[in-house]
């Protein structure tokens, strides 16, 4: 099967792998020795690279490191502790999985030291010691026959060596001349390459490796924070100082027009604190975006002072485009609001509604602020320039509109529990018709409601809070349905003084009714007419004709309230389709009111805007070794496959009054091209040197085994 | 055993004569047009271009005139290509100095106005004469393999060769096309998993037809055609039922230089490790046939396990690049080269996989059915590497959702 088994010293790999191997088995060897050959075996390796790859599975199909919790929802207590202790959570440092990749490591280097040598020394080896038996044995050989005698041939067969680019030795015998022929040695180095370029791309990967922080970690030299505290406040024994970590990858948020000298380094369930030996003071975060409102470009306009000279450079980061600087590498990762300054109108709800109070705070702030007696406390955690959302339109296609600016809170109440509330600038249009949106959010990843507020024609939101304002004011309610039952009356022609005492019992309880509306929604009021019905015993029918009527006369009350405030504001002299179409999401609005789970209603009214920008900035001394690497083991491939090392032997003995060649060549990757060129080459050679093939000898080639005489 | 002559012979045919280093007086002078080409092209548009660029492009020339030299017929490929593809920007308007996006609506008019852009030439257009070239080719050969029809099998070539011409035409156009859309979408088109469906499809392709000339076999097109036809359906389905096609703006992270030749080596990584799946898939068969005999329609065993190795070689290196410049882009853009995001560590696994199959075959030797097996089980982790990771993982690489 294997020609290497005949040639004198062959490779130690091709020797092992070949099945004649027990003999050393036999011999008493000793254990390193054996842990040796265990190490540079190739079925190790190859075991190796798969378990490498069957681990790495593991890691692409759990998503790694995210919060325990979620992995204890998922899987349950028993297999959640199962694999935790197998630390699927985060395969990739997981101690068995580093062990493998050392493994590997190890075994490669086992591999390169014990071939390295051998393989060098046989690139620089004609092999003129090969015999004439093992010559017979080559899967490619044959016999040819000439008039020439040894000593005319010799230099002719060196010729054809040397036109298919072989050089060549010759060793002349008593009897017998070699000459042996050889090219491509140079492919062995590509072995090398290939090898040593794998070892070096993995040291170097590991010098880039948080192994030396979580050894610091281990050994008690720095402690993990966990706590979420400004950087001022972080013990000593949390913080490394410049150049105590070889290679890092932090991450940092600066604020526009704040200035940053540090990293945070995620650890474990925390962080540590890496110092810098310079600022970065942000002077402007940028994002550029394409006429489809998809981001374009984000970038970061830095300065850049050396603590230890004060000298200055100003640069712009931009994705792709990181900013090297003394040896460390500052990349833009991130955005997020660096605390923009906000001005708002705090309008109330309930209570004195339709009051606005103004409050002047910025993103991160917290507001506490007493409403009927109850503590409230609003804490602003976010603002966003652009809310870009898909919109069906008109047309019937999905387009991306934007809602323009928007200011996200927290409103928590004393009891600790708190709502997350969106509220945009801006009043957004929705079928010719504008209204203030504000999201209302009750659970932490839960779904976003929205409160629609309609917008008046100055696209303000005053007319609505002024129809609120005269909702909620029971003495204007009573004397507007006062007034409406007094119009009626005088219709009907009731007696006076009765109808008097009967339209202030009426217009009292409708504005009940009313603040009953405003208060706890349409389903409430529903509900009390429900019960004052109960008590007179009407017919299923009668009933439900009286609470239509009832709810009827609510509503002409409302619509008379809506127009009041409309005269009021002195805006207004014909009812339009517009104002119809308002009093109906007014009403939706305020129906909407008692769910809404605030007593007052933050309306934005200015910003101006302080982005934050997130860079990550790196220390990779191991980058140019694994550059280097990558180099080597590029090179080495392209040498191993592409270039063919291959020999050829020349025996030739004087027979009669001409010559007998025995030609034999070998190729370490007995590919198929070896066949076609052999037989080229006896094709030159037999041209050369006027020979023909012996009787019953021809080229043969591995295709179909050569025959050992 | 003794080997009988006729079956030897053969090997001496004067049409076996071995590639050896002849150079040509046609060599030089394509060699010579293609860098005047680039000479033009960078004494004109060299400021826009950038070092990087510049690099590319010289860099392109040497390397389509050495591809010319070790393989002639690719020097009409780039000569058809070429003269379509400068047509192609002639009718989009070429000449209109500063006026260069015209936005959707206005292309597509442009397209509409123009007869050859219509029915060749334009993007939309010269894809689906690759589709339906590519798609033809298939039966063709099989057609060709069954009938031992070699007019048959010459016409399968031929539809393949046609199918690489209009897949680059298209490629040119679309890149072109992106930036009349709007300046600032311009992009070459390997951003998506739509666009890099089509790289898949020619580079297979073109790679199969390298074979098919070094081995002097056309009895394996029908089987490599096989998974570019698999690819093209669903690249119809992606874009009739997805939309897929439509050009879109790059994300910030894939606006870099290092997209144009990490995504291309990628390619010729994975359609390598195609062929030598089909190639796999043909030799079981014919194994489970009987094997070889004397009225083969199949090449030989022993080549078709040769073919298998030298594919996924060639591909192994050509994979090993990509991973690389995946990792240098990755050192630029997120600021480490590693970061095990799952695309990132299904091309280790990949990667890993082939290795070992090399390793057994270089070192012990191993050959045969369980190779062919394993280049075929090869073939399914490669596909989950490129599509089922989009489709089931998620991460950093998120250039085509499905
Ligand atoms: C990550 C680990 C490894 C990779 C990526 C790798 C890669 C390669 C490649 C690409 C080749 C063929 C190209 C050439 O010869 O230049 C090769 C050949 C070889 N490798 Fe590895 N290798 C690895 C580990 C090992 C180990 C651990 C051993 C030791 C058992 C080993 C032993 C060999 C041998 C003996 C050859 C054949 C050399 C020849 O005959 O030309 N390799 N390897």
């Amino acid at each position: 099967m294997s020609d290497s088994l005949n040639i004198p010293n062959p490779p130690a790999s091709e020797a092992e792998a070949a099945p004649g191997a027990p003999i050393r088995a036999m011999q008493p060897i000793g254990l390193t020795k054996r842990i040796l050959l265990w190490l540079t075996s190739m079925n190790l390796a190859v075991t190796l690279l798969m378990f490498l790859a069957i681990a790495s599975v593991i890691g692409t199909v759990l998503k790694q490191n995210e919060a325990f919790s979620s992995y204890l929802d998922v899987f349950g207590p028993f297999w959640f502790a199962v694999f935790r202790n197998l630390s699927l959570f985060d395969v990739y440092s997981a101690t068995w999985f580093v062990a493998i990749l050392l493994f590997l490591v190890a075994s490669t280097s086992s591999c390169v030291i014990r071939n390295a040598p051998s393989f060098l020394r046989d690139m620089r080896s004609f092999r003129l010691n090969a015999q004439e038996k093992s010559l017979r044995a080559f899967a490619h050989q044959t016999e040819l026959r000439t008039e020439l005698t040894p000593a005319m041939l010799v230099p002719r067969i060196q010729a054809s060596l040397k036109s298919a680019g072989f050089s060549s030795r010759v060793k002349a015998g008593p009897n017998e001349t070699l000459i042996s022929g050889r090219k491509g040695s140079i492919n062995r180095i590509g072995y090398v390459l290939t090898h040593l370029g794998i070892i070096v791309i993995l040291l170097g990967g590991l010098l880039d490796s948080k192994m030396q922080l979580k050894l610091m970690d281990a050994l008690g030299m720095v402690k993990v924070e966990t706590a979420n505290i400004p950087v001022s406040e972080v013990p000593e024994a949390s913080k490394v100082p410049v150049g105590g970590l070889q290679a890092f990858r932090g991450t940092v948020n600066i604020p526009e027009h704040k200035w940053g000298d540090v990293v945070f380094i995620g650890l474990k369930d925390g962080y540590v604190v890496q110092e810098l030996p310079f600022k970065v003071f942000v002077n402007k975060f940028s994002i550029e975006h394409y006429d489809t409102g998809m981001p374009k470009s984000y970038m970061s306009n830095v300065t850049l002072t050396d603590k230890a000279t004060g000298a200055e450079i100003t640069k712009t980061i931009e994705v792709n485009h990181p900013v090297h600087y003394m040896g460390y590498n500052i990349f833009q990762s991130s955005f997020g609001d660096g605390g923009t300054k906000l001005k708002l109108d705090a309008w109330q709800l309930s209570g004195k509604a339709g009051v606005a109070q103004p409050i002047d705070s910025a993103v991160f702030e917290k507001k506490n602020f007493d409403f009927n007696d109850q503590k409230y406390r609003l804490e602003f955690t976010d603002f966003r320039q652009y809310n870009i959302n898909p919109v069906i339109g008109a047309d019937g296609l999905e387009h991306q509109v934007n809602y323009g600016p928007s200011v996200t809170f927290k409103l928590r109440n004393a009891a600790g529990e708190a709502i997350e509330y969106q509220n945009y600038f801006f009043p957004i249009t929705f079928k010719d018709h504008q209204y203030f949106l504000s999201g209302v959010k009750r659970s932490i990843g839960g779904q976003q409601q929205f409160l629609y507020i309609p917008a008046d024609q100055n696209g303000s939101i005053k007319t609505f809070m002024a129809f609120l304002a005269t909702l909620s004011d029971p003495a204007k309610m009573q004397a507007i349905a006062a007034q409406l039952i007094g119009d009626a009356g005088n219709a009907t022609g009731t007696d006076a003084v009765a109808s008097t005492k009967l339209t202030q019992a009426a217009s009292a309880s409708i504005a009940q009714l009313v603040e009953v509306f405003v208060r706890q929604g349409f389903p409430a009021m529903q509900a009390k007419i429900a019960t004052a019905l109960a008590d007179r015993k009407l017919s299923p029918e009668a009933s439900q004709q009286a609470e239509q009527a009832s709810i009827s006369v609510v509503r002409s009350v409302l619509e008379r309230a809506f127009l009041d405030t409309l005269t009021q504001l002195g805006d207004k002299q014909d009812f339009t389709d517009k104002d119809a179409k308002f009093f109906d999401d007014a009403m939706d609005a305020i129906s909407a009111l008692p769910v809404y789970g605030s007593p007052i209603l933050v309306q934005p009214m200015s910003f101006e805007q302080i982005q934050s920008t997130g860079l990550e900035i790196s220390r990779a001394p191991g980058a140019i070794w694994v550059t280097i690497g990558s180099i080597m083991l590029v090179l080495g491939i392209f040498m191993g496959f592409y270039i063919h090392y291959r020999r050829q032997w020349i025996l030739v003995k004087p027979e009669g009054r001409g010559s007998r060649m025995l030609v034999a060549g070998s190729d370490v990757r007995k590919n198929i091209d070896f066949d076609r060129d052999f037989a080229l080459f006896c094709g030159e050679l037999m041209t050369m040197t006027e020979s023909k093939p012996m009787k019953d000898s021809s080229p043969t080639g591995s295709g179909t085994q050569g025959s050992p005489a | 055993m003794s080997v009988p002559k006729e079956h030897m012979m053969p090997m001496l045919d004067a049409s076996m004569k071995k590639p050896v280093a002849r150079l040509r007086l046609i060599d030089g002078i394509y060699a010579l047009i293609l860098l005047a080409g680039a000479y033009y092209a960078y004494a004109n548009y060299g400021p826009a271009m950038g070092s990087y660029g510049s690099g590319t492009l010289w860099g392109a020339a040497a390397g389509l005139a050495f591809l010319g030299w070790l393989w002639p017929a690719t020097r009409v490929l780039v000569a058809v290509v070429a003269v379509f593809s400068l047509l192609t920007l002639y009718q989009y308007g070429l000449y209109t100095p500063g006026g260069d996006a015209v936005g959707r609506i206005k292309l597509h008019e442009i397209q509409e106005g123009h007869f050859f852009l219509t029915y060749f030439l334009s993007s939309p257009a010269a894809t689906m004469w690759m589709v339906t070239l590519f798609a033809l080719a298939m039966p063709t050969y099989f057609f060709g393999l069954w009938r031992r029809s070699e007019f048959t099998l010459k016409v399968g070539s031929a539809l393949v060769w046609s199918g690489i011409a209009m897949g680059f035409i298209g490629f040119f156009a679309r890149w072109r096309e992106s930036y009349l859309i709007n300046f600032d979408y311009g992009h070459i088109p390997v951003s998506n998993l739509y666009e890099v469906f089509v790289v898949f499809s020619v580079f297979t392709s073109i790679l199969y037809l390298y074979y098919e000339r070094r081995y002097k076999t056309r009895a394996l097109g029908g089987f490599v055609m096989t998974v570019v036809t698999a690819a093209l359906g669903f690249l119809m389905w992606y874009q009739f039922a997805q939309s897929a096609n439509t050009i879109e703006p790059l994300v910030p992270a894939l606006k870099s230089w290092w997209m144009k030749i990490h995504v291309p080596a990628n390619f010729i990584g994975y359609g390598s490790f195609a062929i030598s799946a089909m190639v796999g898939v043909a030799y079981l068969l014919k194994e489970k046939m009987g094997g070889d005999g004397v009225n083969d329609r199949l090449p030989s065993l022993t080549v078709m396990d040769d073919i298998m190795y030298k594919s996924i070689a060639l591909g192994f290196a050509f994979f090993t690049i990509a991973t690389i410049l995946g990792a240098m882009w990755a050192a630029e853009a997120w600021g480490g080269y590693w970061s095990w995001d799952p695309k990132e560590t299904w091309a280790l696994i990949v990667w890993l996989n082939y290795a070992a199959w090399l390793h057994l075959r270089l070192s012990k030797g191993w050959r045969g059915t369980a190779m062919a097996w394993w280049s075929v089980g090869g073939l399914l982790i490669t596909t989950f590497a490129f599509l089922g990771v989009n489709m089931f993982l998620s991460g950093l690489h998120s250039y085509g959702k499905l």
